[in-house]
């Protein structure tokens, strides 16, 4: 009897640490049974050929999702642009060179960053940057693709800095002895052997926060201006795959094309987002390994 | 130029980087407080929004947070906290468990509009939930899930493992292991990760977009299928589709600023609760 019960205890555990890849699965099934419909109706070359995005057209509907591709992967590109040289920077000054003082200060900075709700974020980029942007650059008004990329950089940073730093703060004591012992000093150190060898945790840390860039809703859906036409430069607004989901799935009836479109737009960012979190997980792995 | 010089710039760089860092919290923070504390009062805080929003407070906003936390809290908790016991205590190092922490990080990679999609899928159209606080809490609760489990798990490998084998060589069962020798010491550890995650979650907004959340009520949610209002969703409102922002633009400050103490509060009673645990544990 004892025994049967041990079994079955083992196995309510088990459900349930099996229910995560239920979820994950459950997800992904969801989305390609609500996208079905739209690929059949729209045509899956339609869907990915065009740029036009306009469901409710007079001249029917237009369902084509390059527009919002190239909107999110521009946005996630400036992102990177800020976050990945301020974050590798700070975590290379918090575990290189920071004194213990700076460092009890800095690491819970980036902890309370990681919290600020991006609604807020978002808010603090209609209300801080946007004005800026406009006064800087001379425009009507700053609710933009920069402001996006400003935004979703300060939103990777935490993810960047703090893997960054567990990259460089696990490079082993040896190399960094060594590198001393031959007449480096503490910069050259750093820069030809400790960052090249915590490399790899580095770039999955960048994977990461892009992967978090890409899939950020609330802070460009409040920042962009949310024009659905293809961007031409910087100053354009635009509108992103999060950004157009969260402001057509409040309007729709159920069941409709354009209902199902939304769930091939969110079908298709999964996937992506998919991709870039196992590239970072595989690099990681990796690097585990050869440790 | 020199190398001395070469690291002398270096390290300048990089103590810029850190400096531009801080800075961009400290002013994220200054802006918030500065401009939405002078909009706080005791009718901010107690009273619903009357006016078409542009006066009275975010009472029911506070509530429905609370409320949609609490069954996020019911659902990512106790999965959680199973989930990585099996994952600590009962799996081998295998394809399995392998597969469930790969499942995991994944889902955890998972965007939160996403989830929303996945909630109106789900919860709002298929259990026909329709938007409510269970279908909202749900999807929060699901997308918690990853932080929970992580946190649970970092929390079962900090019991010794001396305390399992002293116990299994007692004669006792795996279960009776678990239960007498390694819950009690982990399991505020448990708390304190799950609770960082529930943080995360009360400010969380495309989620809940279309699986509960609601412009405007001027009632309180009276069963877990009522919609309800939310302090983050209500300051995406008052922020961008207020037909007059620029008037309740101070109430969309405080709103953020009730929000972010809000968030940085429960962080605290996570902290709070680990040095407590932590000395209990001690003083035995």
């Amino acid at each position: 009897m004892n025994r049967f019960k041990e079994k079955m205890i083992r196995r309510f555990f088990q459900l349930n640490g099996l229910f995560v890849i239920f979820v994950l699965i459950g997800i992904f099934v969801l989305l390609i049974r609500n996208s079905y419909p739209a690929f059949r109706e729209i045509g899956v070359w339609n869907f990915f050929s065009s740029a036009e995005w306009n469901p409710t057209s007079f001249t029917g509907p237009k369902y084509g999702i390059l527009a919002q591709v190239y909107s999110s992967l521009i946005v996630t590109f400036g992102a990177m642009l800020i976050a990945v040289p301020l974050g590798v920077a700070t975590a290379a000054y918090i575990s290189e060179v920071a004194g213990p003082g700076v460092k009890n200060i800095l690491k819970p900075t980036i902890e309370i960053l990681a919290g600020i709700p991006s609604v807020v974020l978002g808010f603090m980029g209609i209300v801080v940057i946007g004005p800026l942007i406009a006064r800087v650059f001379n425009l009507n008004q700053g609710l933009n693709a920069i402001n996006g990329s400003i935004l979703l950089g300060i939103m990777a940073l935490p993810t960047i800095t703090s893997l960054s730093e567990d990259a460089i703060s696990a490079v082993a004591k040896k190399y960094k002895e060594a590198s001393y012992g031959l007449g480096a000093n503490r910069w050259q150190t750093l820069v030809s052997v400790v960052i090249p060898s915590a490399l790899s945790g580095i770039i999955a840390s960048i994977m990461l926060g892009m992967g978090r860039a890409i899939g950020e809703t609330m802070a460009v859906l409040m920042a962009t201006g949310n024009s659905p036409a293809m961007p031409e430069n910087i100053f354009d607004s635009l509108r992103t795959m999060t950004a157009t989901i969260a402001i057509e799935l409040g309007e729709v009836p159920f069941n409709t094309t354009h209902y199902y479109a939304l769930f091939a737009v969110g079908l298709i960012l999964f996937i992506m987002t998919f991709l870039v979190n196992l590239v970072s997980d595989i690099i990681l792995h990796k690097y585990q390994e050869v440790d | 130029m020199s190398r001395k010089y070469k690291q002398f710039f270096g390290f300048m760089a990089l103590r810029l980087a850190g400096l531009i860092v801080l800075f961009v919290l400290f002013y994220i923070i200054y802006d918030i407080v500065s401009k939405g504390l002078s909009s706080i009062n005791w009718e901010f805080i107690s009273q619903p929004p009357r006016r078409g929003m542009t006066e009275g407070g975010i009472y029911p906003a506070i509530v429905g947070t609370f409320y949609v936390t609490v069954i996020t809290a019911l659902v990512s908790v106790p999965l959680g906290m199973f989930g990585a016991i099996y994952l600590n205590e009962y799996a081998k190092k295998g394809r399995l468990s392998r597969l469930i922490r790969m499942a995991i990080r994944n889902l955890a990679g998972v965007p939160s509009i996403v989830f929303g999609l996945f909630g109106v899928a789900l919860f709002v159209q298929w259990f026909n939930f329709g938007p409510s606080l269970i279908s909202a809490g749900f999807t929060l609760g699901l997308m918690t899930l990853p932080v929970t489990i992580t946190a649970s798990e970092e929390a079962l490998k900090t019991v010794p493992d001396a305390y399992r084998k002293g116990s299994l060589a007692l004669g006792a069962t795996r279960w009776e292991t678990i239960k007498t020798n390694v819950l009690p010491l982990a399991i505020p550890g448990m708390m304190t990760g799950s609770i960082l995650g529930l943080a995360r979650a009360a400010g969380e907004t495309a989620p809940i977009l279309f699986t509960g959340a609601a412009f405007f009520l001027p009632h309180l949610p009276d069963s877990p299928f009522s919609q309800f209002m939310a302090l983050p969703y209500h300051l995406y409102i008052l922020a961008t589709q207020h037909h007059n922002i620029s008037v309740v633009r101070p109430i969309a400050y405080a709103t953020a600023l009730v929000l972010i103490v809000l968030v940085l509060l429960i962080n605290l009673t996570a902290i709070i609760l680990r040095i407590k645990y932590r000395k209990k544990f001690e003083n035995k």
